[in-house]
């Protein structure tokens, strides 16, 4: 479905540990949601053009409001100018909204094991993905990491969609202490998942994606480049890819991303970029 | 009461609102937003002979009202323009003005004989003010006068009655002077504006887009328009609203092309177009 450019509402906002969470009302947006796709922000406010880039962040949630429609949530980070702007919004606030943008993630055809391995902000989309597996009767198991407790997504909620958990922060201050590559081949062997969804940094991605190759398993990787206008004009966040057809090629993050699937990524070289 | 048209270089547009080479993608993406149809034309991403990777990055860094950009000229190359993404843009409603490249005088004609023959396209756009054709390997027009033998090269090279725009660099001391050698050339218009020269953080040739960049390209428009009366100029540069796009109109450009406001809100050009239609 087509993505939509409008003027959204900042409808709440609240601090959860390094993270705000903002309820956005965009109308026609939610509606259109699928796991993976994000959303575009314009920061700075109606009246400045200084901040000329979008802003992308995963759709996390998204809800019925009385009223209101459907509205969205997102998970942000503050983390420079734009993010800090956003996180400082009171309740009111308007802010242009383009979305859903990017393709989601693909739903197995099959009931299979599903492990959804989310770090940092980046595990806000595996939550909804959770639950439409959860209603294809497909096993979830979640890994759940972090710099610290405080850098966690929701690991409550999180125990509620999945039938098991695996908790793992940098610092040790809850669960494993270490990084997702730690844990990754342990918690694949344990679930016997046969399909593996990623979102986090490169890093994490590869090594994600790399132990399921080892494992047998297909893997869907959300890939996080910086993007300038998050709509597929620009050519600004190109992604190091091979082709079904085995040539290797650059497409876009935005739209021909950020869901990829994981063997089909060059690591390598995007990392190197 | 009919919609105002724009007469340009002989072709008869829907309207004064163009989107700008390397800002519209390749047309699909646009759509999202609103049919290009009501657009008066879509320039495309500039074409080269064969594919470009395009540069390393960043390719494109914010900066106070601007975006630096050195993307590098990434395209499918021409074969692949012809037969994949051409045959759909004609069919859109609008006007497809191709926008090309080359590294070398021949590759200029031979994009020129090409998409001469193709069914589809209304026009080229010449671009010589690549802000970073040093890096990226494209004909150095640095000089009016080279800039002159690239349009003569491309005019003599396609059929008669397909016109040649010349997209010429914003160099406020030069650009009259451009603007005269192109149009002695064969130009039937002069696009003034493109992104600026400029530099990456890390030093890298790059160009400077945006509304910083809208008030020298209009100063150019002006000098321009004022210097040669009977020429077409079509504005671009940083326009970003309605009113920018008044200012242009008001100092003698015939039409304006839309660029870095699509990468901020891909639905500006398409705004721009109904304001000035004077849609409610
Ligand atoms: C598909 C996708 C989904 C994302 N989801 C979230 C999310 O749910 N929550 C969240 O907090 N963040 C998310 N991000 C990252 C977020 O978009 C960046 O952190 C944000 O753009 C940085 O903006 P800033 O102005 O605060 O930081 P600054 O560092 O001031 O950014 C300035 C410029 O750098 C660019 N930039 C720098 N780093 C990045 C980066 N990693 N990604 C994108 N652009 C970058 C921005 O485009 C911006 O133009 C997501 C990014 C992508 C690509």
């Amino acid at each position: 479905m087509k993505p939509l450019h409008v003027t959204g509402e900042v409808l709440a906002s609240k601090k959860v540990g390094a993270y705000r969470h903002l309820t956005l009302v965009a109308p026609g947006i939610p509606e259109r949601f699928r796991p993976g796709t994000f959303v575009a922000l314009s920061v700075g406010g109606e009246a400045a053009r200084s901040r000329l880039a979008r802003r992308a962040f995963w759709i996390h949630r998204v809800k019925p409001v009385g009223g209101y429609g459907a509205t969205l949530e997102i998970v942000v980070e503050p983390v420079g100018v734009g993010t800090g702007w956003l996180a400082a919004l009171a309740p009111g606030a308007r802010l242009e909204v383009t979305g859903p943008l990017g393709r989601a993630f693909a739903l197995p055809q099959e009931k299979v094991g599903c492990l959804l391995v989310g770090e940092g902000y980046a595990a806000a989309p595996l939550f909804p993905l959770a639950e439409r597996l959860r209603e294809r009767d497909c096993p979830v198991t979640l890994v759940v990491a972090g710099d610290d407790e405080a850098h966690l997504l929701s690991a409550l909620e999180a125990r509620r969609s999945a039938r098991s958990v695996t908790v793992v922060t940098r610092d040790g201050s809850v669960g494993q202490r270490g990084e997702v590559a730690d844990v990754i081949d342990e918690v694949l062997t344990r679930s016997g998942a046969e399909v593996v969804y990623a979102a986090g940094p490169s890093r994490t991605l590869h090594a994600v994606a790399a132990a399921a190759e080892r494992h047998g398993a297909w893997s869907q990787t959300a890939v996080e480049r910086p993007l300038t206008c998050a709509t597929g004009l620009c050519q600004g966040c190109p992604v190091p890819v091979v082709g079904e057809d085995g040539v290797a090629r650059l497409v876009r993050g935005c739209v021909d991303g950020p869901v990829f699937r994981g063997d089909r990524v060059r690591w390598d070289d995007l990392e190197a970029q | 009461m009919s919609d105002p048209v724009t007469e340009l270089a002989g072709l008869t547009l829907s309207g004064p609102v163009l989107v700008a080479s390397g800002c519209g993608g390749s047309g699909r993406e646009l759509t999202a937003y609103g049919p290009l149809a009501d657009l008066g034309g879509f320039v495309t991403r500039s074409i080269t002979l064969n594919a470009r990777a395009g540069g390393s990055l960043p390719r494109i860094v914010e900066t106070p009202s601007g975006l630096l950009h050195a993307v590098g000229l990434q395209n499918p190359g021409l074969e692949h323009f012809l037969s994949l993404e051409l045959p759909w843009l004609a069919q859109q409603g609008t006007r497809v003005i191709v926008s090309i490249a080359g590294a070398t005088l021949g590759e200029y004609a031979e994009l020129a004989r090409r998409l001469g023959r193709s069914p589809g396209v209304s026009a080229i756009e010449v671009n010589l003010s690549a802000p970073d054709a040093t890096t990226t390997g494209v004909f150095d027009v640095r000089e009016p006068f080279h800039a002159a033998s690239v349009v003569a090269a491309v005019h003599r090279d396609l059929p008669r009655g397909m016109p040649v725009l010349a997209k010429v660099r914003t160099d406020l001391v030069r650009v009259v002077e451009s603007a005269r050698s192109v149009l002695d050339a064969g130009a039937a218009a002069v696009v003034v504006g493109n992104a600026l020269p400029a530099a990456m953080p890390d030093g890298r040739p790059a160009g400077l887009s945006g509304p910083a960049i809208a008030p020298l390209a209009l100063r150019c428009v002006t000098e321009v328009c004022a210097g040669l009366p009977d020429a077409q100029v079509v504005g671009a540069g940083g326009i970003a609203t309605a009113d920018d796009a008044r200012a242009f109109l008001a100092a003698g450009a015939t039409a304006v092309q839309v660029g870095a406001a699509l990468l901020h809100d891909p639905t500006t050009a398409a705004r721009i177009a109904a304001d000035l239609r004077g849609a409610p």
